[in-house]
């Protein structure tokens, strides 16, 4: 396998590469603009006139407005550039995170004070372990 | 002439940062981690360092998309706060040591590292993190600080190997330093934790524990680690961990383990940290 192939072989993972970089340039751009109270206050008064001021691509527009991170990092989000849209929502890196894995807050929570996720099957798709 | 004195290795997860700002370290929740910096606390205020090297990766803050340094130093006089989306934490500005620092740069590239030069840059919880850490809160902090920032937030990252050269070619140009100055060099980041996908809220302490035994003891091997392994066992964020071969190679063949604290979990991350001291 090349790096890439490996890449795509860890299970529930999206490396962040030079090429989705490229793909998700605006989009993690759009987050950046977000470092400022006048910007946040902007971007809550009206989300979709906002999004609409970057050369975005519809899908990663959604995915903001959705607050779907997976769909987000699909559409070449990172995470600490989408750090910063929770940051704005008052949101918790950890509430962020527990929301891309279909667990509720509080059972991720739970699973982290019980010591986190084990790598056990977590490692390689390909070959089970 | 500047000496090294020791290395810190230690986690800088943003939540520590808010638990510390918003008054919550005495919580069931956070207490034990503080409690594991105690020590580290007391220590530091007896070594009184001069001047920390602080490696550490930038958040999104200081570097967009836009312009991506793998190796950057900071040369300035001093350094804002970022505001990473919740407002500026509410630390002291950063003091830098732009002397020592511009020696630094041009032993390095001459050494053909050929690092990004700032001159102007905030600083986000990679480096404020671990500085609350180690000093709690005090009006000002006691220490000047040299950055260090590495790309680890896209691929490809430096290699390990890499990292660990930093570190030695960096102990010649702090050595070489024409000041008696007290410095210690530190490397942030880690231990095991992912942030994204399904796949989040990865700890492997199996991993980590290994990874600061060969620190300590064989970084040769340790160098060699590639980066898939470090995404398969460590998640996507454990990768971090490179930063501290940096601290590492800047330390010299042998060290000796003053100190040693794991704690699981802080917000999505294990929580490693380490002090080394040089040995002749």
């Amino acid at each position: 396998m090349n790096d890439h192939e490996e890449f795509d072989d860890i299970p529930g993972t999206t490396v962040f590469t030079t090429k989705r970089s490229r793909q998700g340039f605006q989009l993690n751009q759009f987050c950046m603009s977000l470092m400022t109270e006048l910007n946040r206050e902007r971007f809550r008064s009206d989300e979709r006139a906002y999004l609409d001021e970057w050369p975005m691509t519809e899908a990663q527009k959604q995915a903001v407005l959705d607050r779907d991170y997976n769909a987000a990092i699909a559409e070449g989000g990172n995470i600490y550039f989408l750090a910063k849209i929770f940051a704005t929502d008052g949101q918790s890196f950890q509430q962020a995170a527990a929301s891309m894995t279909g667990m509720s807050s509080d059972e991720y929570a739970q699973m982290m004070i019980s010591g986190g996720r084990s790598p056990e099957g977590q490692r390689s798709i390909k070959e089970g372990r | 002439m500047a000496r090294i004195t020791a290395g810190v290795a230690t986690s800088h997860v943003p939540a520590i940062g808010a638990a510390l700002d918003l008054g919550k370290s005495g919580s069931d929740y956070w207490q034990p981690l503080f409690d594991g910096y105690d020590w580290s606390k007391e220590w530091i205020t007896k070594e009184k360092p001069d001047v920390v090297v602080l490696v550490y990766n930038d958040h999104a803050s200081a570097f967009s998309l836009a312009v991506l340094p793998t190796f950057a130093i900071g040369c300035a006089e001093r350094y804002a706060i970022a505001d990473e989306g919740f407002g500026p934490r509410p630390v002291p500005e950063v003091i830098g040591h732009a002397d020592l620092a511009c020696h630094i740069t041009e032993r390095l590239i001459l050494d053909e590292f050929d690092m990004t030069i700032i001159n102007e840059m905030t600083v986000d919880h990679g480096l404020t993190v671990p500085l609350s850490l180690m000093f709690g809160q005090p009006e000002a902090w006691p220490v000047k600080v040299v950055p260090i920032a590495v790309n680890v937030v896209e691929y490809p990252q430096p290699t390990g190997n890499r990292c660990f050269e930093l570190g030695k070619a960096l102990r010649r140009a702090i050595q070489s330093y024409d000041e008696d100055l007290n410095v210690q060099v530190w490397g942030t980041g880690g231990m095991s934790h992912q942030l994204q996908g399904p796949r989040a809220g990865l700890i492997n302490s199996e991993f980590d524990h290994e990874f600061f035994d060969q620190l300590v003891q064989d970084p040769d091997t340790l160098k060699k680690v590639p980066h898939i392994e470090y995404l398969r066992e460590a998640g996507s964020e454990g990768i971090e961990m490179i930063m501290w071969l940096i601290m590492r190679g800047a330390l010299g063949k042998k060290v000796k383990e003053l100190y040693r604290f794991y704690h699981v979990p802080a917000s999505n991350t294990a929580v490693g940290h380490l002090i080394l001291k040089p040995t002749k």
